[in-house]
């Protein structure tokens, strides 16, 4: 449990360290988002009856934040170590893949969580969103951020540079977050396009997290929660087996 | 005799590249070992395969009787290796990393150990000084460091001492050499020579991936080539019956003979005598580490498997 706790305490510290810009810079990035999107749309948009674009762009703007930042804490905590090399410090002593896994993932599932919440208390200042079910809120907020951590994982494994997790990150978790229904409900856009948007995970993952806070949404929260729920397992016994074969790692 | 770390079989390719090819060889319990050869050789392959940083082609090595696959946590609780390369980690102090460090070994409180490692290395004053700070001698040390904190039976050092200044070379060596005395079995890569032959009981080298020897190292001390003789002269040009003992002249002014035994010795010296050469200066050279080292280097031996 100490190899564990000691690495997961290390994986915090690492980011808390530079917290300005792994929490801070994060959470204003955002504000801006609200702030413009906001100020642009609030008149003219009421994506659900009674609920206003604002409010309605809040939890999602939080949980966009909240997965890039879970990717962002382990892909980047294992490309450094790698091509600085210390990660063999991480790979002589007994810790186990498992272990590994678990400290990895649950730092980078914390900075998310950290971020998420601050982007969230943050714009209370522009609009209040309702409470309906904080237990969804709960449940996708957690496979959210461990699903993008594992991803993480995996995009911090396979990159031997720098500009091969860039791509990673852009050409996938981008396209993957921004495509999501962040910005509006996917119910506003053509059957073709909502076909697409039914096709990509993190749909459900910001869907069903929505659908905490305003009880209503684009799909049935119990279906987000399966789809996801079914990612995230897939993902976890991947990236299991990724680590304990050593892929990339020992040679 | 208790065996610490036994390499059977060992091979790796990398590609179509043979790094290693079926080294096998046995390091005893309070050894003070060293693995020699030149760049290329293999040693630093065959250390991470040691420490499960690489996995063998084929071949098993196990540490104080312990798989470095099958009971990895074992075995790697068992060694401690200071690897080649440079490497810290920026975020964080030079106590912090050895804190770090410690926990992954599964120790809690560990500081009394690490302060007395670290004021065995000189290293007290920058307890708290950032990894990033540190000149690249001092992260060195902080890496032995590294590699001690969980009192491994078997400590493993790829070149420890490059880029380390003389004194600490002295502190460091006189620390190891301790641990060794009290028992802990120790591995030493290096490329100074004197060092290996100062330090170590037994040697083993590595030649393109091949062991070409294993020896003591007195056995290995008193092979290949003899002594020689080196002489100032008062004349430059030797008795006819010394010709044949010439083996060069050096630039300050010394012909060196050969001197296959003592009693050669006396016989010389008395030839010169008799020809009215009085001799000025004489030195008696003795073959080191190096000299072996590049004998053994340059035959073409067959592999020891
Ligand atoms: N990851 C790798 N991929 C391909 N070849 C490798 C790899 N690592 C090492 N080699 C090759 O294996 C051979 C042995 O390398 P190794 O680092 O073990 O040598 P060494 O004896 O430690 O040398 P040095 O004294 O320079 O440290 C070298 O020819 C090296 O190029
Ligand atoms: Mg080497």
């Amino acid at each position: 449990m100490t190899g564990f706790y000691t690495l997961f305490y290390k994986e915090i510290l690492r980011f808390w360290k530079v917290s300005f810009q792994t929490v801070a810079a994060p959470v204003l990035t955002s504000l801006l988002y609200l702030l413009v999107f906001a100020h642009v749309l609030d008149a003219h948009v009421e994506p659900y009856p009674g609920v206003r674009y604002t409010a309605f762009l809040i939890p999602g703007l939080a949980m966009m934040t909240l997965l890039q930042n879970a990717f962002a804490n382990t892909s980047s905590s294992l490309i450094q170590s790698k091509i600085t090399g210390n990660i063999v410090y991480i790979l002589l002593p007994p810790l186990s893949h498992l272990e590994f896994f678990s400290a990895y993932v649950l730092a980078a599932m914390l900075r998310g969580l950290m971020v998420g919440t601050g982007v969230f208390i943050a714009a209370l200042y522009f609009a209040i969103p309702s409470f309906a079910y904080p237990l969804w809120i709960l449940a996708f907020a957690l496979i959210g951020s461990a699903t993008m951590a594992m991803l993480g994982i995996i995009a911090g494994i396979w990159a031997e540079k720098f500009d091969q997790l860039a791509a990673f990150q852009n050409f996938l978790i981008m396209p993957l977050t921004f495509l999501s229904g962040v910005f509006y409900s996917v119910h506003s856009l053509p059957a073709f396009w909502q076909q697409v948007s039914h096709a990509n995970p993190v749909f459900y993952i910001i869907d069903g997290f929505r659908y905490g806070f305003f009880g209503v949404s684009d799909a049935s929260p119990w279906l987000s929660l399966g789809v996801t729920g079914s990612c995230a397992v897939v993902l976890a016994a991947g990236t299991l087996r990724l680590l304990a074969s050593g892929y990339k790692l020992r040679h | 005799m208790t065996i610490a770390i036994r390499f059977a079989g060992i091979s790796k390719q990398y590609g179509t590249f043979q790094a290693l090819n079926d080294v096998s060889f046995n390091v005893a319990e309070g050894d003070f070992f060293a693995l020699l050869g030149p760049n290329g050789a293999g040693k630093t392959t065959l250390i991470s395969i040691l420490g499960g940083l690489t996995h063998a082609s084929c071949g098993e090595v196990t540490v104080m009787g312990h798989d470095v696959q099958r009971d990895y946590r074992q075995a790697r609780r068992a060694v401690g290796i200071v690897p080649q390369e440079l490497v810290f980690d920026p975020f964080f102090t030079v106590r912090e990393t050895l804190q770090f460090q410690s926990g992954y070994f599964g120790l809690r409180s560990n500081d009394d150990w690490i302060d007395e490692i670290l004021a065995n290395l000189g290293l007290s004053e920058k307890a708290d000084t950032n990894m990033r700070a540190l000149s690249g001698g001092m992260k060195r040390r902080v890496m032995v460091a590294q590699a001690l904190v969980h009192r491994p039976p078997v400590i493993v050092l790829d070149e420890p001492t490059a880029g380390v200044d003389v004194a600490l070379r002295q502190t460091l060596w006189a620390f190891i050499r301790r641990l060794n005395t009290d028992g802990h079995t120790i591995v030493l890569t290096t490329h100074y020579l004197e060092e290996a032959e100062e330090l170590c009981n037994r040697i083993a080298m590595l030649k393109q991936g091949r062991l070409i020897a294993l020896e003591e190292k007195h056995q290995l001390m008193n092979r290949g080539r003899s002594r020689s003789l080196l002489l100032k002269l008062s004349s430059d040009t030797l008795p006819e019956s010394l010709q044949g003992k010439l083996i060069g002249r050096t630039d300050d002014g010394y012909l060196e003979l050969k001197l296959p035994d003592c009693s050669a010795l006396e016989q010389i010296l008395a030839t010169l005598g008799n020809a009215g050469i009085s001799v000025r200066d004489i030195q008696i050279s003795k073959p080191d580490l190096e000299d072996i080292f590049l004998e053994m280097m340059q035959t073409p031996a067959p592999s020891l498997s």
